[in-house]
């Protein structure tokens, strides 16, 4: 670009520069609009993705894990009689070994659950509590009493809204119905030893803990588990923790990640590149009208100047370029103005947003009622890419244009 | 046509480039609008009728406190009478009387923890669209037998089929003991898994009986044509339980606050969506009517100084602008409404949208919907903003000084 | 080194429904070192001429020739290295980039020829101070009168030794002070380097300069002979 016969870089950003603020109305208004568009791309994208993220990790945390074993039946219909065996030293060991950061074996089984007063459908879930907080069960969600304490613990850990709806109280008894897997009826009295409350009331409502063995031993499968739960480092990247689960277990149980266990869930990630590309092409598109009208103004305005030059020897490819340098420069500082205002907005919002006002509805997308704005760096260039790519194109019109001007017509115009 | 609409007629196709690129600015934006608010409306109506339809119907009379906290003894006494009331005060809509209750339906192979409905066989069909999708066997008919219909899901996991009996088990509302023995005689398939997995209905009659309701009933669910209708309803179920032991009546957005609130919360991030288009929009206006000001400086300077004020000047500023809009907000509407038009007839979906729809009880095709609030709400709002958008650049005329104005080049 | 030859030049231009003759048949040869005048009133074909010369506008027929190399067969980018190097353009008026002080102006044809930036500061300073612009470098077009924004022109338009310079009108907008000013530079200029000049006007004062003066009228050359300058 900067061959003998061109303009050398320096002398046309000079141009370039103070061509911009000969009408500095113009590139006022042009760079606001550039920067609330940059700033809107930036600030909605960290809303939406902090919105997926937290709706995949609190999905995660129900399910839980990132890759679950179960028999091969047991989805289709979750009862005690398709169960497989609790891992044994040797798998634990191999379990135990890289990639997985937390696992748990869990009895997971539909049951009936009665107070004196009130009965409820369940899940009722025997696990080990170690690894129930390994898999993302946090304790600080206990709100009245205590989390399970081992395997064999008595207690049973049921959510506020059930124990609401079950007119109980927090050291009462309560009755768990199930089936063995004769197809008798499991029964059995539980004190309620814990409350906890979930992100989402739903889960609140169904699912009830107790310690693996007494469940177990309730439901006469000794040893024997619904599903095992298995997380790793990154919800994004399943395939390794996949693969190595299949290398443990084989190829017996049905092995299943995330995505397939909650498809829904599993779209929303997918469709978040898109949904992101179609919002920045989207807010790109309603500036670049105004981005054409104003280099097309700037240009209509310096015909007469732009013949000049051309009369003075500039080729058409150097006055192709000057008005594209004019327009990247104009590009370059609005897209500046737009991340640092975008910046700016989020980070004293990082610690999230309250949204509790439409709380129940965000609950039925499964969001819930605090929303944390997810900055990332992949969607920063993203957004600034677009920009920069799409705003060359644009003005590759009027630049193209300028530099098609027959000079004695740019210089007869009055 | 007046001289000044002429004028600003003329002046608006002096730079027709400009002018064209700018309404294609709003065009952009208003088919944009058109098209995504349709879509939302569209979905909205179907998310309604969809949750409402299936089951809860528009709204429904029930004991105070039973929807925040469902229980067998919050409830209307007299259920059925009560509902004759209803169908005579209320002869446009459709009327029906319900029971609910938890209870431990068990197959010879399995049990599950269930919600039974009791329901009126007659009456309930006007009100759900559950009778309708029974895909095996029939809906309930007699109101006294002791016969049951389940979801398609539920049958699987039980490991029954139509004929097969089932055994209830649960309390009663006076806290007693309550079973009994009922026959599958339909398998409905409603699409939604929850439906499907924990639903059951039974004959009201026969409910009462079993669970010892001494003639109550939990809810009376009435069904309209139109959301219109529901607040007349609402006033005309108000009259009838006035005086009646603390029976409410509730709409729809007292039933499913998270509908009604999901509809808010979606609307409310669309708009900010919106929001920031409309402004991008007026900006390319403002900077298109503040140049074309600015490049007539000597032009109004020469017409200021043959006497007339700068008022006239600034309304024919804003007179270029109504007419750009106006372009804009014509060629919009008319493309936005071909766009609305076609996938009203169409229907629209999108990648993963199979399984949201799945998730928010809808069908996979949305159907824009197409009515003036749909087609209007967005460019009317854009036409607006375009218009605010042109008062600093008429504004700047009153700072008009002639001499000056006639010296600029 | 500059030697030009016109041949049957045409160029007509459409005006509303009138077709106007601006080159008719016009043939020319202007030798190197030729201080030449071009006159005639308003619209007989000056302009035009100089542009076609100066390869700004094409032509419905004819050729043009500089030094042996057809400029009307030239493309763009030839053309305006053509411009750059050889050919000098003073214009009647808006001859200056505004955002450029009187030293950038000058400074700017000399950058894109690749000058190192201190020949081009000190041979931008010694042409300004020749067409007595010393202490005027910093100025911007607007804060210099017409005479002085002329006279910035023909700096820049000299300042790279061109072969040729076109100067359409010239002194139109100067008072007799700075017209006789500004030709006398001219004459120098030829005098000393031998650079072509070719020099449309219907300014008296300005055709008294010329070594050869050509007369033309609706297109055509009319008149065309040498003189003594006074």
């Amino acid at each position: 670009m900067a061959g003998p016969s061109h303009l050398p870089l320096g002398a046309m950003s000079v141009l370039a520069w103070r061509n911009l603020w000969r009408n500095h109305r113009r590139t006022v208004i042009m760079l606001l609009a550039i920067a609330i568009g940059v700033w809107a791309m930036i600030f909605m994208t960290a809303l939406m993705r902090g919105m997926v993220d937290q709706m995949i990790k609190d999905g995660i945390d129900a399910l839980p894990g990132l890759v679950q074993v179960h028999h091969p039946d047991f989805r289709d219909d979750p009862s005690i009689d398709h169960r497989i065996p609790e891992p044994g030293p040797q798998l634990r060991k191999d379990l135990e070994a890289s990639g997985v950061t937390g696992w748990t074996a869990r009895v997971r089984v539909p049951a009936m659950i009665s107070s004196e007063r009130n009965s409820r459908g369940v899940t009722l879930l025997g696990v080990d509590p170690r690894g129930e907080i390994a898999l993302g069960f946090d304790p600080e969600s206990i709100v009245e009493g205590r989390f399970l304490e081992s395997r064999d613990d008595n207690g049973l850990v049921v959510g506020r809204k059930l124990l609401e709806r079950l007119e109980t109280r927090l050291g009462k008894r309560v009755v768990v119905m199930s089936q063995d897997p004769e197809n008798n009826i499991a029964d059995r009295g539980f004190r309620v030893v814990g409350v906890y409350r979930a992100k989402l009331s739903g889960l609140e409502e169904s699912f009830v803990y107790g310690g693996l063995e007494t469940v177990q031993a309730l439901l006469g499968v000794p040893g024997e588990v619904s599903e095992i739960a298995i997380t790793g480092e990154d919800y994004r990247q399943v395939d390794p923790l996949y693969r190595q689960v299949s290398g443990v277990f084989g190829t017996d149980p049905e092995i299943l990640q995330w995505t397939e266990l909650d498809t829904y869930l599993g779209m929303m990630l997918k469709m978040m590149d898109g949904f992101v590309l179609v919002w920045l092409v989207v807010i790109f598109l309603a500036l670049s009208f105004g981005l054409v009208n104003t280099l097309m103004m700037a240009v209509f305005e310096r015909v007469r100047e732009i013949g000049l030059m051309q009369a003075l020897g500039m080729k058409p490819s150097t006055i192709l370029y000057q008005i594209l340098l004019e327009s990247l420069m104009l590009l370059a500082l609005g897209l500046l103005i737009g991340n640092i205002l975008a910046i700016a907005t989020i980070l004293p919002v990082r610690d999230g947003i309250d949204i509790s006002s439409v709380a129940e509805g965000m609950e039925m997308m499964g969001v819930s009622s605090v929303l944390y704005p997810a900055l990332k760096l992949k969607d920063l260039l993203m957004a600034n890419a677009v920009v920069i790519v799409l705003g060359i194109l644009t003005s590759l019109m009027p630049a193209w244009r300028a530099s098609q001007y027959r000079p004695v017509e740019a210089i007869a115009k009055t | 046509m007046t001289l000044s609409l002429r004028m600003a007629w003329r002046n608006l196709w002096r730079h027709k480039r400009r002018t064209w690129l700018t309404a294609t600015a709003m065009i952009f934006s208003n088919v944009l609008l058109i098209f995504m608010i349709s879509l939302q409306l569209g979905s909205y109506d179907m998310m309604i009728n969809n949750t409402l339809q299936a089951f809860s119907g528009h709204l429904q009379v029930q004991q105070a406190g039973y929807n925040d906290n469902p229980k067998l003894r919050t409830s209307i006494p007299n259920a059925q009478a009560l509902a004759d009331r209803a169908r005579q005060a209320l002869p446009g809509f459709r009327v029906t009387a319900r029971a609910a209750a938890f209870a431990l339906a068990s197959s010879e192979q399995r049990s599950f923890g269930i919600q039974v409905t009791g329901v009126q066989p007659e009456f309930e069909p006007g009100v759900s669209t559950l009778p309708g999708l029974v895909s095996e066997g029939r809906f309930l008919q007699d109101p006294d037998a002791a016969e049951i219909v389940i979801g398609s899901v539920m049958a699987r996991n039980l490991k029954v089929e139509t004929g097969d009996e089932l055994t209830l088990l649960g309390s009663g509302r006076d806290g007693s003991f309550a079973a009994g023995v009922v026959t599958v005689i339909g398998i409905f398939d409603s699409g939604s898994n929850d439906m499907d997995r924990s639903f059951a209905e039974v004959p009201l009659n026969y409910f009462q009986e079993t669970f010892a309701m001494d003639g109550h009933g939990s809810s009376i669910a009435v069904s309209v044509d139109n959301l219109e209708q529901i607040p007349a309803a609402v006033t005309a179920m108000e009259n009838l339980v006035r005086d009646g032991n603390g029976l409410v009546v509730l709409d729809w957005n007292a039933l499913h606050p998270g509908l009604q609130q999901a509809i808010k919360a979606d609307f409310a991030s669309a708009w900010f969506m919106y929001g920031v288009l409309i402004v991008l929009v007026a900006f390319s206006v403002l900077n298109t009517q503040l140049m074309s000001v600015l490049e007539r400086t000597r032009e109004f300077g020469v017409i200021t100084a043959l006497g007339i004020k700068p008022g006239k000047l600034a309304s024919l500023v804003m007179l270029e602008t109504v007419l750009m809009s106006a372009i804009g907000l014509v060629i919009g509407v008319f493309l936005g409404t071909l766009v609305a038009l076609y996938f009203n007839t169409n229907g629209f979906s999108y990648p993963g949208m199979e399984e949201a729809a799945e998730r928010f009880n809808l069908p996979g095709d949305v159907y824009p919907s197409v009515s003036a609030i749909a087609l209007l709400l967005g460019p009317v709002v854009v036409f607006m903003f375009c218009l605010l958008a042109s008062i600093y650049p008429a504004l700047r005329l009153f700072r008009l000084r002639p001499v000056e104005a006639m010296r600029a080049v | 080194m500059a030697e030009i030859k016109c041949v049957e030049l045409c160029k007509n231009y459409q005006q509303g429904d009138a077709v106007i003759k601006a080159l008719d048949h016009v043939t020319l040869e202007i030798r190197q070192g030729s201080f030449m005048c071009l006159s005639g009133p308003s619209g007989s074909g000056k302009t035009t001429l100089l542009n076609m010369i100066g390869g700004l506008d094409e032509l419905d027929s004819g050729a043009i020739s500089i030094d042996g190399e057809r400029v009307d067969q030239l493309g763009k980018s030839a053309l305006a290295d053509l411009r750059l190097h050889h050919i000098g353009f003073v214009f009647q008026a808006y001859n200056l980039i505004p955002v450029l002080t009187a030293r950038e102006n000058v400074e700017f044809v000399m950058q894109v020829q690749g000058v190192p930036p201190g020949e081009r500061k000190r041979k931008a300073m010694d042409i300004l101070r020749e067409v007595g612009l010393e202490g005027m470098e910093h100025r911007r077009p607007a804060e210099l009168s017409g005479g002085q924004q002329q006279r910035v022109a023909v700096a820049r338009a000299i300042v790279s030794q061109p072969k040729l310079v076109l100067a359409d009108e010239p002194t139109a907008n100067l008072d007799s002070h700075s017209a006789a000013h500004l030709m006398q530079l001219f004459c120098e200029l030829n005098q000393a380097h031998g650079v072509t000049f070719l020099i449309s006007t219907h300014d008296e004062r300005v055709m008294r300069y010329a070594k050869r003066l050509i007369r033309m009228q609706d297109g055509k050359v009319i008149d065309d002979r040498e003189q003594v300058p006074s």
